[in-house]
């Protein structure tokens, strides 16, 4: 990486901060992100529409039954906390590692995340089926004398989940503290001054303030890094601690980590091909920026290559009658169109990125990630509903069939987590503007010129 | 601007125009004995707050606390339940069963720590902070997302409004600005 620029063309500190800056406070708004913002807002409308129906008819509105107790819900719910993680990654441990091609990735990663998160924690909610319930997992003192089950993953589930939101939330703001104070003193009117101001704290830039924020910046990368590998070792163990068949899994904490990292690197260049095209951010996130996350992509889709074959290896080495026949119906069964669709998703796809050309070739790349992303969510349909339709005995045997309602929350969510997305590109910079201050004068020393 | 009205001031604010050369300023102005001073940047600029004269803080003890208090919290808030608030004994399996307390205490940790780096780095800070005389310099305000600054302050026992500004135009600045306080 040393003789690649981390970003193109040349720039100062004026300019650079003028190119995200007016994204947000001038240019105005693209009609596509005007289109955008409206197909999203439909959908999400459907989501709400979905949930408000959920609520008054109940989980019957799915197609969930006995044995197939768990459906899309959960399924959705380990797909959305797992594209969330990416963000992390990037923001925390390319942090820790001092990989700097990550300043103009991480701030629009970390939204991600938390939309991603957000919408992740409805999910179970919506499953329960007794959602008025739903608060009984926090623990607070109470006149019925009870306390949440602390040996219960769901429990686990419950405490992983909103401390990564929160922590996501707290790290995310950190980082914009300093853009903020930027958007205030170059606001182009008073409530928007007011606001951005608001939020900046009062932020100046003072030398001691810097020192102790970036400690505690370091900090936070070095508290959310093993969080995040908690978080989705904790979501495998909702199912690994079950002694359902397909389930029962010790290679699941880190296979479940490789799979969320994997579909995240996916959703970053879902988001990051079209919004730069759109915003003319080719400089700032070039195609370096593309080529790795494609590397990553390969990487932990050969991980998660790695956990299929181990699950395989294992349901057969298990000796267990159980066991042997999951694996077997996985392939073979009434699933195995979703198996191997998943195997040629997530195993073979990446395997692409080996060549170069497509690396670099952006639409290449954009439809992989949304292949990926399908394959992704593939793989917990198969593992959630395959599982469970044919457990112990044949007279309980069951298949899984999904509703207009499942298809409903499911789409709704991603148009829920658009529009999120086409707010924070429109009111917040989308890539970190202190940071790429940074690599000004790294990349370029007379990058002051640019601007002249 | 009139210095002769001596309005009471903050201070003055030097403006360089590259990390380097408010380092050395720094490095200068601390060697000439003024200690009551800042410095703004856009973005961080390493070893800037050593020149200053401010060379250790306080966040990582702080953010260590805040772990510990998370951990500690938790694992009694897990014990206490089923050790002594509410024991159920399910087929003789033993009350403390604290292997299975550690993913919650882990979240907490983690929780804890993070609180306290965000408040106390917050707070040692000083922020939020809704007025800060530096604002006052329209300059500043246009450009502190491009430029670095020196500040002395006047309540530095050695500052002396001419002799102050002469030394901040020796040190190189590309302007001098009188801070309203």
């Amino acid at each position: 990486m040393a003789s690649t620029p981390l970003i193109r063309g040349r720039w100062g500190y004026a300019s650079i901060t003028d190119k995200i800056a007016d994204i947000v406070l001038r240019r105005p708004t693209h009609w596509i992100w005007g289109v955008g913002l409206l197909v999203t807002l439909v959908m999400s409308v459907f989501f709400f529409g979905a949930m408000g129906y959920l609520f008054t008819r109940g989980v019957g509105i799915w197609g969930v039954n006995i044995p197939v107790a768990w459906g899309f819900a959960i399924g959705n719910f380990v797909w959305w906390i797992g594209i969330g993680h990416a963000g992390t990654f990037i923001s925390a441990f390319l942090l820790l590692l001092r990989q700097k091609w990550r300043n103009s990735i991480n701030r629009f990663a970390e939204a991600m995340t938390l939309f991603a998160a957000g919408i992740a924690g409805i999910w179970p909610i919506l499953h329960v089926g007794r959602p008025w319930f739903a608060y009984w997992l926090v623990p607070y003192p109470n006149v019925m004398n009870y306390w949440p089950q602390w040996r219960s993953p769901l429990v686990w589930d419950f405490f992983a989940i909103s401390t990564y939101l929160i922590v996501s939330l707290v790290f995310w703001y950190v980082g914009l503290v300093p853009d903020l104070a930027t958007l205030r003193d170059r606001a182009t009117s008073k409530t928007k001054a007011m606001v951005y101001g608001f939020f900046a704290l009062g932020w100046r830039g003072e030398a001691r303030h810097w020192a102790r924020y970036e400690i505690a910046y370091l900090l936070l990368g070095g508290l959310a890094a093993p969080l995040v590998v908690s978080v989705h070792s904790i979501v495998s163990l909702d199912f690994a601690v079950g002694n359902t068949p397909g389930y029962h899994s010790t290679i699941f904490p880190p296979y479940f980590v490789a799979g969320a990292l994997y579909s995240g690197f996916a959703m970053v260049l879902t988001l990051a091909i079209p919004m730069r095209a759109v915003y003319g951010l080719q400089d700032l996130i070039t195609l370096n920026h593309i080529e790795n996350s494609c590397k990553v992509l390969i990487a932990t889709g050969s991980v998660v290559g790695y956990g299929y074959l181990t699950e395989g290896f294992m349901g057969w080495y298990s000796q267990n009658t159980y066991e042997q026949y999951i694996s077997w119906d996985r392939a073979f069964g009434a699933y195995a169109w979703g198996y191997w669709c998943l195997i040629v998703c997530n195993v073979l796809t990446p395997q692409l990125f080996w060549i170069p050309a497509f690396r670099r070739n952006v639409i290449i790349v954009f439809v992989l990630s949304l292949v990926i992303q399908f394959g992704m969510w593939m793989e917990r349909f198969v593992i959630i509903v395959q599982s469970l339709h044919h457990d112990w005995l044949p007279s309980s045997w069951y298949m899984f069939y999904p509703t207009v309602w499942d298809f409903t929350t499911l789409f709704g969510s991603i148009g829920v987590f658009f529009f999120l997305f086409m707010l924070f590109i429109r009111y917040l910079p989308m890539i970190s503007i202190f940071e790429l201050r940074e690599l000004v004068d790294e990349t370029s020393e007379r990058g002051e010129e640019a601007h002249g | 601007m009139a210095e002769h009205e001596t309005p009471k001031l903050y201070g003055l604010l030097a403006k360089f125009d590259q990390p380097a050369a408010v380092l050395q300023a720094a490095r200068r102005a601390y060697a000439a004995g003024y200690r009551k001073m800042d410095a703004y940047s856009p973005m961080p600029v390493e070893g800037l707050a050593e020149e200053l004269g401010h060379p250790t803080t306080r966040i990582p003890y702080l953010t260590f606390m805040g772990g510990l208090i998370g951990a500690v919290g938790a694992l009694f808030m897990m014990v206490d339940a089923c050790v002594w608030d509410y024991p159920i004994n399910v087929g003789g399996r033993p009350l403390n069963s604290w292997p299975a307390f550690i993913p919650i205490t882990f979240e907490l940790t983690v929780l804890g720590a993070a609180f306290f780096a965000l408040f106390g780095m917050l707070f040692v800070n000083g922020l939020p902070m809704p007025y800060h005389p530096v604002f006052n310099v329209e300059d500043f305000r246009r450009e502190n997302h491009e430029r670095f600054y020196l500040c002395i302050e006047t309540h530095d026992p050695k500052f002396e409004l001419a002799q102050t500004r002469e030394f901040l135009v020796s040190l190189g600045a590309l302007a001098v600005y009188e801070v309203e306080p």
